[in-house]
């Protein structure tokens, strides 16, 4: 094999799992050291520059990051980023003084944001601070889309979402709520330089079956169901229901409906349990609210009686899968299920819809009627509009739609400038080494063997009556700490200096988790096969050093390296180094902010 | 702090055949400079018993006084250990051996410990063939106490300060040819391909194996003009017939068929495979052992691998044909007969 480069950002940022895995790459390992340095508004202000809402992902976040976690391949349990981050939120000071400063004299270009969700949030985050007139519309009274229409509150505290969209709208962002565009035309028609469409997936999937039109009012549509709760429109639902589907939305569903009066709440999924497309957490959570989980067992009939709703009819089936592993959901011949409810609620997915674009606009649409977009640039066929969130390739998550809202921004940006959208910034990338002294490292070098800590949560007697009591408490100060020490500080690298090496084999020796093989070169797949402990993660690299004088060289495998440092600790000529390399993904900033010329 | 060593190790290296995996072969961290020769002796150690799948219970470790005779508590930290008195290790072991057969005997020495304080205790240790593997590490310097020149120093070799050496250097391993050690062996501590498979032919040797492993000091003899450096040996070593142990459980198939290197079956009915190149080296000859060795330092030359092998070798119990069970097992019914017993022997004598 060749060389590794390390001099390519990409190296070692890879090695930094879950910044990796993160779709914003939030500097995960650099906020977990300092939440355990209890700077708190630092590492608040990190997370805000790269995801934009650290108090409400470190609430609702789908969490990309902690399967990633290298933490996860050598012990059971990754380290519980995502709640860390709240941890930041939760015990930070005033960060008002800390916000980017948005010029009065303005750039002299004007952008529409067609919805208020947080991909459209984040585009006005990037650009009002480079001086550009940005007029929010959405159709709600207030903003945050999704955020605030399909999150309950028992999950996510409106003064957490109020106060984080409110960082962005106090940048002068000139809001049109309560105005539901209906054309597009209408704001193409307008002088806007650009335009940045964040309308979301906002439409529900109905499920027509046998009774679904007589039983009319009593079956809901989850998200429209969760949107008419948030805005106080619902109050209460019947004392048994049943939710069907398997998402974080029946999540969100069923555990609502058991604070608005729902006794007898089931869910019921359609295929095998291990295949429901809810986050793990979030099954776990609905479970301890005495939520029974039913699977198998698609829905057949609404069953109407006199007009009115009795329940509804299931099918009992079994998970086939054919020799290309297509799975069959085949009927088991046992007696059909009748379960009663008096509510019943629909969350089996949500579809994109642009009943309001025009079609004649020169906005190509292409399959499942979505945009016909760049993937880098978020451009759509006609120049000046861009497409994220969800809007762009369909649902995925608020993480998702920060990480479109960057991009987008960007290409806004060097749109405005007449600039060329393909010309994108380099990641900013810092390489420092740790080493303070015999034995001292400028980071906790050594691994706990702490297993992952609960978030404590509050009493389900007061949860359950209340859909606006936060179920989750965070973690405290202690518990942060203590978390936050679990991280591997992935992002402090080992770095090899080849000309430095006497090949002593101390690093080999001493390494706890055998990462490291002085072996003749050879093509990757026979390396991999011939290292002290096998490197069969194809995913993961393996760190290849320049021929050493023996003629041999140094392969590591990045897997499951605990940089723990001790390999540079017990390198008697420094050949190793702890290095910790930052890298962060290079924002809208543009060269200057001065105004663009006309 | 780094200096704590984490509890995890590599979730995907198997356990060896009596459920051990190599971590339970490690010891504590160790305190020896950062590239000390002699961790890569531990090293080599704590693989060679992995993949020998010995229990660590069924083993123990003893040693002298100096930087060497500290690195037991870096490895098999599972095992019985006795640190010994400077240069007094062959007595315990002696002792240990005497009272209990059952258990292996690795030692650990220095050129210090053995070539000088240790002197008479080595030789003898040999002439009584103890049933024991005898590891030296040897650095030609007294690094515990700043580097001097020790016994096993070249002559000429000069240290870090600078001053050439003017005696001549104890040959330990000329000396246990000499002395007909029943198996003498040398390595390098930067060559673990060649250093595991020869420990490990060491443990399942009857009788005293010698393996004389030069080990940089890296701190006081790592220097231009030291013939102890890692750059100097490595450009001076000499591989007369690289050699791997084949437990009698594997079968020998694929990798060396017929005709490409030589199979030496041994007491136990496990292999010692030559190389091809071995056509010029039978360990088993002790004249051509001494000669290529005498050859080699002639030459300036380091020669490696299994010099010499006794495949007669007679252990010192086989020599007193003691009972089968360890005498430590021995109870007072078994020592004391009694005067019926007693009598019986007496009648003999008549």
């Amino acid at each position: 094999m060749k060389p590794t480069n390390i001099q390519d950002p990409e190296y070692f940022h890879k090695v930094v799992d879950c910044q990796y895995a993160c779709p914003a790459h939030t500097p995960v390992p650099e906020y977990i050291r300092l939440i355990a340095a209890e700077r708190y508004t630092d590492a608040y202000m990190i997370n805000w520059e790269s995801n934009v809402f650290p108090g409400i992902l470190g609430r609702t976040c789908d969490r990309p990051c902690e399967p990633a976690c290298r933490r996860g391949r050598v012990e059971d349990e990754p380290v519980a980023i995502c709640r860390l981050k709240r941890v930041a939120a939760d015990n930070k000071s005033d960060v008002l003084d800390r916000m980017p400063e948005i010029p009065e004299i303005k750039n002299g270009k004007k952008i529409a944001l067609i919805g208020g969700g947080p991909a459209s949030l984040t585009v006005a985050r990037d650009l009002a601070p480079l001086g550009y007139e940005i007029h929010l519309y959405d159709e709600w009274n207030k903003g945050g889309g999704m955020m605030r229409t399909q999150i309950p509150a028992f999950r996510l505290p409106e003064s957490v979402l109020d106060e984080e969209v409110n960082y962005i709208l106090d940048m002068g962002i000139s809001t049109h709520f309560n105005t539901y565009v209906s054309s597009l035309k209408e704001v193409l028609d307008q002088d806007y330089d650009a335009v940045f469409i964040g309308t979301g997936a906002p439409k529900g999937r109905d499920l027509h079956l046998p009774g679904r039109e007589e039983a009319g009012p009593r079956i809901h549509i989850g998200i429209e169901w969760l949107a008419s709760v948030a805005f106080e429109h619902t109050k209460s639902i019947g004392k048994k229901v049943i939710i069907l589907g398997g998402g974080n939305t029946a999540m969100d569903c069923c555990r609502t409906s058991r604070r608005l009066g729902g006794e007898d709440v089931k869910v019921v999924v359609r295929s095998p349990f291990n295949t429901m497309k809810a986050s793990p957490w979030e099954i776990e959570d609905a479970q301890s609210e005495d939520i029974p989980i039913y699977n198998n067992m698609p829905p057949k009939e609404f069953v109407v009686e006199n007009g009115q709703l009795k329940g509804v009819l299931f099918e009992k089936v079994e998970a086939v899968y054919d020799e290309k592993g297509k799975r069959n959901l085949v009927p088991t011949g046992e007696p059909d299920v009748f379960f009663e409810a008096d509510d019943v609620i629909i969350a089996i997915g949500q579809d994109n819809a642009f009943p309001w674009i025009e079609r004649d606009l020169g906005i190509e649409f292409g399959k499942w009627d979505l945009p016909v977009l760049n993937k880098t640039t978020f451009q759509s066929t006609l120049p000046k509009v861009f497409f994220g969130g969800d809007a762009a390739f369909g649902p995925e998550n608020v993480i998702t739609a920060v990480a479109h809202g960057h991009q987008a921004a960007i290409s806004v940006d060097l749109f405005c400038r007449g600039k060329d959208l393909w010309e994108r910034p380099s990641p900013m990338t810092n390489l420092v080494s740790q080493k303070m002294g015999i034995h001292e490292w400028m980071y906790d070098s050594a691994v706990v063997s702490d297993i992952r800590y609960a978030v404590p949560h509050a009493d389900k007697k007061k949860t359950l009556t209340n859909r606006k009591v936060e179920v989750e408490l965070g973690f405290d100060q202690q518990l942060g700490f203590k978390e936050a020490q679990r991280c591997l500080n992935c992002d402090v690298q080992t770095v090899f200096n080849t000309s430095r090496c006497i090949e002593c084999d101390a690093c080999m020796d001493i390494c706890p988790t055998s990462c490291i093989t002085f072996t003749t070169n050879g093509k990757e797949e026979d390396l991999r096969g011939r290292l002290l402990a096998p490197a069969e993660d194809l995913s993961q690299d393996l760190y290849i050093s320049d021929i050493l004088k023996t003629g041999r060289i140094m392969v590591k495998d990045e897997n499951v390296c605990l940089h723990c440092g001790l390999c540079a600790e017990r390198c008697p000529t420094a050949a190793w180094d702890m290095q910790k390399f930052f890298y962060n993904v290079t924002k809208a900033s543009s060269e200057c902010l001065t105004p663009i010329p006309a | 702090m780094s200096y704590v060593k984490p509890v995890f190790s590599h979730p995907d290296l198997p356990a060896n055949k009596v459920g051990y995996r190599k971590r339970d072969y490690e010891g504590a961290i160790s305190t020896l400079c950062a590239g000390c020769g002699h961790d890569s002796i531990s090293g080599a150690i704590v693989q060679a018993c992995y993949e020998l799948s010995i229990e660590p219970h069924r083993l123990a470790k003893l040693s002298g006084i100096g930087c060497s005779s500290k690195t037991p508590t870096y490895f098999l930290s599972n095992s019985h250990g006795f640190n010994t008195v400077h240069g007094r290790m062959p007595s315990v072991a002696t002792g240990a051996t005497m009272a209990n057969k059952d258990l292996l005997y690795l030692g650990v020495s220095g050129d210090g410990d053995s070539a000088s304080i240790g002197m008479g205790q080595f030789v003898h240790v040999i002439r009584r063939n103890l049933n024991m593997v005898y590891i030296v590490m040897n650095n030609g310097c007294y690094g515990l106490t700043k580097g001097q020149d020790s016994a096993t120093a070249d002559f000429g070799s000069i240290s870090k300060g600078g001053s050439q050496n003017h005696f001549q250097p104890i040959d330990l391993v000329g000396m246990a040819l000499e002395l007909r050690a029943s198996f003498v062996a040398r390595s390098f501590s930067g060559d673990k391909k060649q250093l595991v498979p020869l420990i490990k032919l060491a443990l399942s040797h009857p009788g005293f194996a010698f393996i004389d492993v030069l080990s940089p000091c890296v701190t006081f003899n790592n220097n231009v003009g030291s013939t102890k450096s890692y750059e100097f040996i490595r450009d001076h070593l000499e591989y007369p017939a690289p050699a791997d142990y084949v437990p009698k459980a594997k079968e020998i198939t694929v990798d060396y068929a017929a005709g490409t290197g030589t199979l030496v079956t041994l007491h136990d009915g496990s292999t010692l495979r030559l190389d091809k190149l071995a056509g010029d080296h039978d360990p088993s000859d002790h004249l051509n052992a001494l000669r290529r060795h005498h050859e080699a330092v002639a030459n300036g030359e380091i020669l490696t691998g299994l010099l010499y092998m006794n495949k007669e070798s007679e252990t010192l119990h086989q020599l007193f044909n003691t009972v089968e069970v360890p005498l430590n097992s021995l109870r007072e019914t078994e020592l004391m007969p009694g005067t019926a017993a007693l009598e019986k022997i007496n009648q003999l004598f008549r």
